[in-house]
């Protein structure tokens, strides 16, 4: 009961609480910008770190991308124009999700083709190892016949 | 002069490792019995030598001898001991010198535990290992020598980066070395089974434990180096899909995807060749992962030896073994003929689509890992592929796995019936999607993470349970309860890692789901209210520790009065090394974590502070556990103690094929 409850208490909290930014003083007063600047810089690249998004940095630079972000949405850009501003700065760096542009696509439909590749040929292996001949009415060969044996004096 | 000893201890057994690569191969061919088994004392030689080498190394970092320029560069004095043995592997050349060890430790137990492998058999698997382990002790000792003694040693040493200073990442590399180098086992049993020309059930059978053991010791690793992420980082993220992370997980879904073909080897001795190529491919990813960390070539966070030369080397290695190996296979592979015969619907077809999920998901993780260096050489693009391409792209796989795993662990062999196998099944899929949906229709928002999440993970559980109950047969609850116990260990070490992996399943969905941050401005003495708890900053301290000065505050949470813990969330400052680095302070219970880390001081005297639930944080760890506790479980299954006198006779009497 007592994990339930607990589990309530996690949803509302979930629910009620606004998205904070990084930084106290970066956090903008209208809470729908707010939050849509904070989707927004977990999709950015800190440019100066190894692996992450200006969302988790603690670099300046990244503290400046998220300003930045958040000073365009204040001027009324969508999360897009926001995104394409901080993209024709910094480059296409910075995008953690790969756009589908030119040979990107590549990249987007490798997974999927591999997975129909891979389950074609499981499906044609698995037809032919259906239909290949028993070795005799047992379906054992005799090599398992002997092994069978073998076993059962174990 | 103990260095120095350890530096000829390793050259002497890169001498016996070339010999041991050779001499057995010629025996093995020859059928020359004495030129087989030389190997045997070899392995142990090898093992010996490199073990004195490796402890001469840790020597030298207890007693800081900073005449060694890696102990100046990865030690001070004032470092805690535990971090001067850590601090050995914590750099490029003395991890190199361990994962030369554990080769020669994974040689050394194939030939102690080997003695029921056909002889020549064990000779080639041998050799295949001691070439592997060869060529990385040339690696070490041209390029990088552990032993390099500086003429003019400094007084003190210069620290180990304090990111490592920490019992987590302490045991998370040799954790993951065991891993990546146990499938050099499966790799030269593959090798040696293509050189041989055979391939039986009792190839499968030998080969599975080393690919149980190298899978858990990967589990484990992984599971260790990501929790050090969640607690260490500070912000309590647990996978970034980083490059070097990538480069451990494709091995893990590759050593997944062969134990479990293994398994059809040993049972209907088909998937031959498709079993091989994944031993072969396994190692392979391995090496990519080592080549990934030691070029520097993707940048990531935990390279820490950036250096083009030694990533060349590597990747000579890599062609080097994988070439060889695939042309082998090429040449070999249409001789290993399946024997079973299976229908479509049957355990073989169910571990084949198991097999194919792992696969395709691994190749998803390669593509996106290496994208950007294709990229740039090949259309001149400056890119990155980050979190949110994996998230969308490998996270359905891992849904369809969970959607089959328990339909295909309860299937027959050879031929099943669908309707059959579903029967005790039905029951658990309904309330699984009524979970799910009661949880959605609970949350006002409109994530289905959550709720996928708590059905697969209830569905993957407690078809586990339903799996093991359904062994014990019929009859009495009392009698079947009474039988459960005898049950093999396999069968439980099965139902135990599947289940964790529900757990598991369930745990990501829950914490990135769910999981609710807060940052604000706090005074010293102020009281906050955030997720059900009244958190008081106390106190904000400096702290002198060992190596580093901090500064400590205390925070104090409690729910409706109720005193719950101190929290005392550290910034760490490590002057020798010139790092700071955030310590966040957790308390952890079942359904939550509380997660609270400290920012910086502010104008107006406050501090900042970030808080954080993290929902069933611990569930993640835990499931990972079960997993490798299931791998434990069927490692010390009674058919691979005892399969050593019947494996003997019955390969023996095989006819050449």
């Amino acid at each position: 009961m007592s994990m339930f409850r607990t589990l309530l208490a996690v949803l509302a909290i979930a629910i009620s609480s606004p998205s904070w930014a990084v930084q106290p003083d970066e956090i903008l007063d209208d809470p729908v910008l707010e939050s849509r600047a904070r989707d927004i810089s977990a999709g950015l690249r800190c440019l100066v770190c190894r692996n992450e998004s200006i969302d988790e940095s603690n670099a300046d630079l990244a503290r400046d991308m998220r300003l930045l972000v958040r000073e365009r949405l204040v001027e009324g850009d969508s999360n897009e124009d926001a995104v394409a501003y901080i993209v024709d700065r910094y480059g296409e760096y910075v995008l953690l999700r790969p756009t589908t542009e030119g040979a990107n696509i590549i990249l987007w439909v490798a997974a999927p083709v591999m997975f129909l590749i891979a389950l074609g040929s499981a499906m044609i292996y698995l037809r032919r190892r259906g239909r290949a001949p028993e070795a005799d009415k047992s379906g054992l060969s005799p090599e398992e016949k002997r092994r069978l044996q073998e076993l059962l004096k174990e | 002069m103990i260095v120095e000893l350890g530096h000829f201890a390793l050259i002497l057994a890169f001498a016996v490792a070339l010999a041991q690569a050779a001499i057995p191969l010629i025996g093995a061919h020859k059928g020359w019995r004495d030129w087989m088994l030389v190997a045997n004392p070899m392995a142990s030689v090898q093992f010996g030598l490199v073990a004195f080498s490796y402890a001469a190394l840790t020597y030298a970092f207890l007693v800081s001898d900073f005449s060694v320029k890696l102990v100046v560069d990865n030690s001070h004095t004032l470092k805690p001991l535990i971090y001067k043995i850590s601090g050995v592997w914590g750099n490029h050349e003395g991890s190199l010198l361990l994962w030369v060890l554990i080769l020669t430790l994974f040689g050394a137990s194939a030939a102690w535990f080997g003695g029921n492998l056909p002889a020549s058999l064990q000779a080639r698997v041998l050799a295949v290992q001691s070439a592997i382990t060869a060529a990385f002790m040339a690696f070490t000792i041209f390029t990088s020598n552990p032993f390099t003694r500086l003429a003019f040693p400094p007084f003190d040493g210069t620290d180990l980066n304090p990111l490592l200073q920490d019992p987590g990442l302490a045991f998370h590399p040799p954790f993951l070395y065991l891993g990546y180098v146990g499938l050099s086992m499966a790799f030269s049993f593959a090798v040696a089974a293509l050189i041989e020309g055979r391939v039986d059930a009792a190839w499968g059978r030998w080969v599975r434990p080393w690919t149980l053991a190298a899978w858990v010791f990967l589990t484990i690793g992984i599971a260790t180096g990501s929790w050090w992420a969640y607690y260490e980082l500070g912000w309590g993220g647990f996978w970034f899909w980083d490059p070097v992370e990538n480069a451990s997980l494709m091995p893990w879904l590759f050593a997944a995807a062969l134990l479990h073909s293994a398994i059809v080897v040993e049972k209907r001795e088909t998937l031959k060749s498709w079993t091989i190529l994944l031993a072969i491919l396994g190692f392979g990813f391995s090496l990519m992962g080592t080549f990934i960390v030691r070029s520097g070539l993707l940048t990531s966070v935990h390279a820490f030896a950036m250096d083009p030369e030694r990533g060349v080397f590597i990747l000579m290695i890599l062609a080097a073994f994988m070439g060889g190996a695939l042309t082998l296979f090429a040449i070999r592979a249409p001789v290993l003929e399946a024997k079973g015969v299976f229908a479509t619907v049957s355990r073989e077809s169910a571990l084949v689509i198991n097999n194919v999920l792992l696969a395709v998901s691994s190749f998803v993780v390669f593509i996106g890992t290496m994208w950007p260096l294709v990229a740039e050489m090949l259309f001149d693009r400056v890119l990155s592929v980050g979190p949110p391409f994996f998230n969308m792209a490998f996270t359905p796989f891992m849904v369809a796995l969970a959607m089959v795993l328990p339909i295909g662990a309860m299937l027959p062999w050879k031929r099943g019936n669908l309707a059959r196998t579903m029967r005790p099944l039905w029951g658990l899929a309904v309330f699984s999607v009524a979970m799910g949906a009661l949880t959605w229709t609970l949350q006002t928002g409109h994530s289905t993470l959550v709720p996928i999440g708590l059905a697969l993970g209830l569905w993957v559980v407690l078809g586990s349970v339903i799996d093991i109950w359904t062994r014990t047969g019929r009859g009495d609850w009392r009698a079947r309860l009474g039988r459960i116990t005898r049950l093999p260990r396999a069968d439980w070490g099965k139902s135990t890692a599947h289940a964790g992996m529900g757990i598991t399943v369930f745990a990501v969905a829950a914490l990135v789901g769910w999981e609710s941050e807060d940052i604000r401005v706090v005074q010293i003495g102020e009281t906050y209210h955030y997720g059900g708890y009244d958190l008081t900053l106390t106190s904000v301290d400096r702290v002198e520790g060992p190596n580093y000065v901090s500064t400590m505050a205390s925070i104090e949470a409690r729910r409706d009065g109720r005193f719950i813990a101190n929290l005392q969330p550290e910034k760490r400052f490590y002057p020798i090394a010139g790092m700071p680095t955030t310590e966040a302070a957790i308390d952890y219970r079942v359904t939550r974590d509380l997660y609270l880390t400290l920012g910086d001081p502010q104008d107006n005297g406050g501090w900042a502070v970030r808080s954080y639930i993290k929902p069933f944080a611990n569930w993640l760890w835990f499931g990972c556990f079960l997993m490798a506790l299931g791998g434990v479980f069927s490692l010390s299954d009674r058919r691979y103690r005892v399969a050593a006198g019947a494996g003997k006779t019955r390969t023996d009497a095989v006819p050449a094929e």
